[in-house]
């Protein structure tokens, strides 16, 4: 696995096409590094000249501005912006709908414009583009449900992207009946993934969770580690052993023995 | 003494419309208790948003049943108002049937008959309406904040509707002359035969009685909107025009506070510096929102603008999972903070402090229940957003009285410290890389 960091490369005098946000859940919680590495699997297959900030990166300040804490957010805003101008990045792509949508749609106000994009619909560039290729492999005919991220969906409208790609891995598509625009959310969302939930008579998680079961599905699908961690949770809930909840760049790893 | 009924109708026109228009007065200073807030952007799209939100009602047909049945009123109610304009000039000039007369009886019949089929119509989805108000468990009718008064303004909305469709109807059935030419009385003349074998004098009475219970009727109605949730028939049109169009995702970076960061961060900021003139006098700008005069206008507007149909409060991860959260709760007491607030600006001039703030009504434990997953703004039939607002308070909850649940702050506090939300050291970033 070739991961070259922005330092080494300026080192190097280089500038890479794409710079990688990892974000926090994909550097250091112990499941979404699972997706961060399938992630640059792919990327490391279709030769994408790629680079990370690695020590340089810090938290985008998403939890801090849902929870309330301008301050914070814009400290950590206006630090990232400082590196990120300092390499002269132009082009984002991020696995996390959450660290997305910050970069996308809050720091070009702090002087922070970058072309940011979520990892399916980079994918989906590499596709057309015809860098990679995504064959079913094990996946073929099994039942995928797509579970809709709040941040990537109604917060920026990307629904089709991730979509493409399972079709292109030849399963079933099956659509929960709340989807797309009607998605539910997982409920880690508001900085709620760093709190127990309000007093309630039940998890949203849990309740999503049964959302994708009724479909009888054998893989939930999801474009966000936060969303794969209360999915997860959610399945253990159930106490449901077969149905795996993988994210749709460890599917297209997966695929071809990545 | 000819002339009494018209002088009586003028009076009773002119009283209605200047108390209507005292009140629009009223509603546009209390909107604009709000901060300002820019959208003067982009009016093309705008327009289009509102023709097509608004005016063509399509977030409304998202839900089949009540969309269409919704469609239906709309629909009567703007085409059957054609039929107030000849109303109202009949009851100025003491005409009768204005415009029977130069739209030829053909014409006027043919006109006459679609308001009668849509009046039909209206009547019947206002009983539908009801039904599903008060004997279908339809839960979004049923949730706390959808109790006493919001219930009964609901409800007295419909019996508004159904009354007024009654009088025009009986007006028509009543009009010998009209049912003789039999044109148009496509529903009024079913109604006829109850009426048969009284004799003339009375039935012109019980017309005339139709016709002025049906204007009176209208007039109060129209003045019933600005006490009532039925505010969005007029309101929804700005309302869809004003609303925001950025990416739901873009939540607003606040401008005072990126001065103060800015000021943090630069190194060549003197933070002894003595303030200018013009800094020492300003107020501090409060960070959030504590109460209505910290929400900017289109949220006012917003909260003017719910109609309590409670579609978002339904789509509601948090509510539906027992949280004490409701979307369509937050506007409703908003609106009836911002309706306090200008009862006091009525009664002393302008605004004495009641001691009071939304936090009164709004429980920070419903704000902290939001997952901000934007369901309820996707959902608004008219595109209102109370995602803003729970957001301005949470930003008043944590910037002005640093009261965030505690797991917050340890999360806050590791991204102050290691840059994640979590306690890891950001010298580990990459150690990904290198496990297996």
């Amino acid at each position: 696995m070739t991961v070259p960091t922005m330092a080494e490369m300026m080192a190097q005098g280089k500038q890479p096409e794409v710079l990688f946000w990892v974000g926090c859940a994909g550097s250091f919680d112990d499941r979404a590094k699972k997706i961060t590495k399938a992630f640059v699997k792919i990327l490391n297959k279709a030769n994408v000249d790629f680079a990370v900030l690695g020590t340089e990166e810090s938290c985008t300040g998403d939890p801090a501005k849902r929870s309330g804490n301008e301050f914070l957010f814009q400290m950590q805003a206006m630090t990232n912006i400082e590196v990120m101008n300092a390499y002269e990045v132009k082009k984002v792509v991020t696995a996390c709908p959450h660290c997305f949508n910050t970069l996308k749609n809050e720091y070009p106000d702090l002087g922070g414009t970058y072309d940011v994009m979520h990892h399916t619909q980079f994918l989906k560039t590499l596709l057309n583009d015809g860098r990679i290729s995504i064959e079913g492999g094990s996946y073929k005919g099994k039942r995928i449900t797509f579970h809709d991220p709040c941040y990537l969906g109604r917060a920026n409208d990307v629904y089709e992207a991730p979509r493409e790609l399972i079709r292109k891995l030849e399963g079933e598509l099956i659509e929960m009946k709340r989807c797309k625009r009607n998605g539910l959310c997982c409920g880690a969302g508001g900085a709620q993934m760093f709190k127990e939930p309000e007093k309630g008579s039940k998890d949203i998680n849990v309740e999503r969770t049964e959302d994708a079961l009724e479909v009888k599905p054998d893989i939930i699908a999801t474009g966000c580690p936060f969303c794969n961690t209360m999915m997860t949770d959610g399945i253990k809930n159930k106490e449901n052993e077969e149905v795996k909840v993988l994210d749709i760049v460890e599917l297209i790893a997966n695929a071809q023995d990545l | 003494m000819q002339y009494i009924p018209n002088i009586l109708f003028a009076i009773i026109l002119v009283l209605g419309i200047t108390f209507f228009v005292r009140n629009v007065k009223k509603l546009i200073r209390n909107i604009k208790l709000g901060k300002s807030v820019d959208r003067s952007d982009n009016s093309s799209l705008r327009w289009k948003n509102m023709i097509k939100i608004a005016l063509g009602q399509s977030k409304m047909v998202r839900r089949p049943v009540s969309g269409i049945l919704h469609l239906v009123v709309y629909i009567g109610f703007i085409i059957i108002n054609i039929e107030v304009l000849e109303i109202v000039i009949d009851g100025l000039f003491g005409t009768h049937r204005l415009f029977q007369g130069f739209l030829g009886a053909q014409l006027y019949g043919v006109l006459i008959g679609i308001f009668e089929f849509l009046a039909f119509l209206v009547f019947v989805a206002v009983i539908v309406f009801w039904i599903r108000r008060n004997i279908i468990n339809i839960k979004r009718f049923l949730n706390k904040e959808m109790k006493g008064w919001p219930k009964n303004d609901g409800n007295f909305i419909l019996y508004f509707e159904m009354v007024l469709m009654t009088l025009f109807l009986v007006m028509n059935a009543t009009d010998t002359p009209f049912q003789e030419a039999n044109v148009g009385n496509i529903i009024s003349q079913y109604i006829a035969p109850i009426f048969s074998g009284i004799e003339a004098q009375t039935l012109h009475l019980i017309e005339r009685g139709a016709w002025w219970a049906h204007i009176i009727g209208i007039l109060i109605f129209l003045n019933y909107l600005y006490y009532s949730k039925h505010l969005h028939i007029l309101l929804a049109f700005p309302n869809t025009y004003f609303a925001n169009l950025n990416a739901k995702g873009r939540f607003d970076n606040l401008a005072s506070v990126t001065n103060e960061v800015k000021l943090m961060l630069d190194p060549t900021a003197d933070p002894f510096a003595a303030p200018t003139e013009e800094d020492a006098n300003a107020v501090p700008e409060k960070f959030g929102a504590q109460d209505v005069s910290d929400l900017n206008w289109v949220q006012l507007l917003n909260a003017y603008t719910c109609t309590e149909c409670g579609r978002c409060t339904s789509v509601c991860p948090a509510n539906q999972t027992g949280k004490e959260l409701s979307p369509r709760a937050i506007m409703m007491k908003t609106r009836d903070r911002v309706e306090e607030v200008g009862k006091n600006i009525d009664a002393n001039g302008k605004f004495e402090d009641d001691g009071k703030t939304l936090f009164d009504t709004i429980a920070t434990e419903e704000l902290w229940a939001c997952t901000s997953c934007n369901a309820c703004v996707e959902e608004c039939p008219v595109n209102i957003d109370p995602l803003s607002i729970i957001m301005d308070m949470r930003r008043y909850e944590v910037m002005e009285k640093s009261a965030a649940p505690q797991e917050l702050n340890m999360m806050m506090t590791n991204i102050e410290n290691n840059g994640a939300p979590w306690q890891y050291n950001q010298m580990d970033r990459l150690n990904w890389k290198d496990e297996e």
